[in-house]
This record gives C-alpha cells, sequence and structure tokens, in this order.
C-alpha cells in the first residue's frame, strides 16, 4: 500500500518553526505524515537531517547535538513512541532538552488495528516516562504548538513532546 | 570464563587518551565508563545508564562539533544493544567520529555471561558493512600504536574492536549526577554559550 502524501500546509508550517527556533538536527523515522517536513529539512542545507533506523536512535543524537551545543528535533509516527522509553530516563536524569513530534496513529478514524495499543497508549506512556506532553488536534494549532513546546524545551531543558493529531494528518478511508 | 585476548583495557584507554588533544569522549556505561573515570577531564561525557545509545551521543556530537575530533569508548554488549546505529552513522558519515569498543566477549557487570563476539559475531566486520571508513580488530600493542593516531586523523567514521582480556578493576569515579557531568561538559566546550 502506497502512503499518501499529505498536501497540506501544517507540516510546512513546522519547517519554518525549526528554522525560527533554530534547529540544527533533525532525526526521524518517516511518517507520511511529516513527509513534506522532511523534505524541506533535507533540502536545508544549515540542518543535519538524518535517518534512523529506530527512534531511541534519535534520542540519544539530540542529546549528543545538545552536548555539542545544537538544538535538535525528532520526528517519528506514535508507534515508535515505544521504542525510546528506556532512552527518555537518560534525558530525564541529565535534564537534556528533547523535543519530538510525534505523528498519531491509531487514534481517530484508524483503520489497521494493530495500530491502536500503541497510539491509545502514547499520551499515558510519555506522561509516565517523564515527557510533558502536548497534543494539537486542529491544523491551524500546529505551528504555534511546536513553537511553544521548542520554547519550553530549550528554555526548561524538558524533553516536550507535540501529538499532532491523527485528526489532522488525516486517516484512509477504508469504507471503499 | 576468560578468554585468549591478552591486551589491558585500562592501558589501551590510556594509550588512546595519551593523544586526545581537544578531542571530545563519550563513554558508554559500565566498564568504559570506570575506565575513563582514570582520566577525569571535562571534554569527557560520562553514560552511567541508557544502554546502547553511546555511538548515536556521539553521531549527535560530531555533527554539531565538526571541527573537533569524537570519540565513542564502549563495551561490546552495549554496542550490540546499538546496532542500528552502526548503518545510521554508516549512511550519514560523519568525518570526525570514531567508535572504539572495547570487547572482552563477556557482559562484564552482569556476571560474565557470553555476549555475541564469543560466539561468532564480528563487529569490525559489522561496521565495514556499514560503510565505515576503517573499521578492524587490534589484537596486539603493537597493533594498538599502531591504531592510535588513525583513530584522530582517519576521514571517518573509523571503527575499531579492541580485543581485551577479561580482567576487571574496580568503578574509578564518582561523579554520576547526569546533570552535572552534562553542564561540565557544555561548559568546558561552549563556554557562556552553554548559558544560552
Amino acid at each position: 500500500m502506497k502512503p499518501e502524501t499529505p498536501q497540506i500546509p501544517w507540516s510546512e508550517s513546522i519547517y519554518e518553526v525549526f528554522r525560527k527556533v533554530d534547529i540544527r538536527q533533525v532525526a526521524y523515522v518517516p511518517d507520511a505524515g511529516h513527509t513534506r517536513l522532511i523534505q524541506r529539512c533535507h533540502a536545508d542545507t544549515g540542518m543535519n537531517t538524518v535517518v534512523l533506523t529506530s527512534e531511541q536512535e534519535g534520542v540519544a543524537m539530540l542529546a549528543g547535538a545538545w552536548l555539542g551545543g545544537e538544538r535538535g528535533a525528532l520526528l517519528m509516527q506514535s508507534s515508535g513512541v515505544g521504542n525510546c522509553i528506556n532512552l527518555l530516563g537518560t534525558i530525564i536524569e541529565c535534564r537534556f532538552p528533547l523535543l519530538t513530534l510525534v505523528t498519531m496513529r491509531g487514534e481517530w478514524g484508524e483503520f489497521n488495528p494493530w495500530q491502536l495499543p500503541m497510539g491509545q497508549g502514547t499520551p499515558r506512556v510519555l506522561e509516565q516516562a517523564g515527557v510533558v506532553v502536548q497534543h494539537v488536534d486542529r491544523a491551524e494549532d500546529v505551528a504555534e504548538t511546536v513553537f511553544a513546546a521548542a520554547q519550553m524545551t530549550f528554555s526548561a531543558c524538558r524533553p516536550v513532546a507535540v501529538l499532532i493529531g491523527q485528526r489532522v494528518v488525516g486517516f484512509k478511508d477504508w469504507s471503499k | 570464563m576468560s578468554n585468549a585476548a591478552t591486551l589491558d583495557r585500562r592501558e589501551v584507554l590510556a594509550a588512546i587518551l595519551k593523544e586526545r588533544g581537544d578531542a571530545l569522549l563519550v563513554t558508554g556505561l559500565g566498564s568504559s565508563c570506570f575506565d575513563a573515570g582514570v582520566h577525569d577531564h571535562p571534554h569527557t561525557f560520562y553514560l552511567w545508564g541508557g544502554m546502547g545509545a553511546a555511538a548515536m551521543v556521539g553521531l549527535g556530537l560530531a555533527l554539531a562539533q565538526p571541527r573537533r575530533r569524537v570519540l565513542v569508548v564502549t563495551g561490546d554488549g552495549e554496542m550490540l544493544m546499538g546496532l542500528g546505529s552502526l548503518s545510521t552513522i554508516g549512511a550519514r558519515r560523519p568525518p570526525n567520529l570514531s567508535i572504539i569498543v572495547m570487547d572482552n566477549e563477556q557482559y562484564s557487570e552482569t556476571g560474565m555471561q557470553a555476549t555475541h563476539t564469543q560466539q561468532g559475531v564480528d563487529l569490525a566486520q559489522i561496521a565495514k558493512a556499514c560503510n565505515f571508513a576503517l573499521a578492524q580488530t587490534v589484537r596486539t600493542e603493537d597493533e594498538v600504536k599502531a591504531c592510535v593516531p588513525r583513530l584522530y586523523d582517519t576521514a571517518g567514521p573509523a571503527f575499531v574492536a579492541m580485543k581485551i582480556s577479561t580482567k576487571r578493576y574496580p568503578m574509578s569515579i564518582k561523579m554520576r549526577d547526569g546533570v552535572h557531568i552534562k553542564n561540565r561538559f557544555r561548559e568546558a566546550l561552549l563556554g557562556q554559550k552553554a548559558f544560552d
């Protein structure tokens, strides 16, 4: 099944926020919802944009980025959140900033039942791990929420996850 | 259980760090952290946890500090938990990153259970297949001597598995507070910018 490339401006608006808050490293496991953002980041020679084999690699990479004086962001789908849990302990212990943008699955109109357990558990799992969780459900609120989250992440040195709701990302109509 | 290797982990590390200059060091958890504590330096970031994270912390640091050499020193068990990161690093190819695995073929903190490297798995071959510019296994003191300069001047990424004996040493470092280790490192590296 070919992932649908969303043609929606909220993804573009995140890139503008990244520029504004001086994000220099972007680590990701791809998600269709982040397609345009990933393209824009790769095209920006001022950003190191790195594809990962597993989301936990990005948690470690952005800790290293901060040690070296750079800000980063980690992009993933909600199914990747579980892969990060143990390394979030290192983020909490060292009070590293960690800005994570999670596109949600298993949340709104999901057709694939295998996405539901991790998708439904995502906010609670992150909160239990000590991550500040901010949910956004309207496309027009995405940029402002990411900007606010970045402020909190890098000023307060805390992990903050912005969950971009499946209502924003869109879902496949499986009824046809 | 002992292995056939003769290299001493602390002697190998001393030979490497003698040449560190302004290089930055990230250690993996366990013995690698304790070994580095003998040569404590504000340009060392000690991981006391986060098993499997060391190589990727090194990547983020190497990308942020392209003019510095970044060394990662870790154990075989820690590296095996982060094998995916070798392919991520090999795909990105940072020229200033060198990964050194102190490979005693055992999980020495948990009762000396055999790791995969004792059972036919070759980490340097994995690094080579992952597109590392330099990937080798070192077994003798002469090879250590020849290898050390390459850790600092090779256009990387470089990967060296040091086949070390199973000799264990006491914990050498009491600095465990993560916030302190992080802030000390950033302040030493970035100066006043650490607080921006």
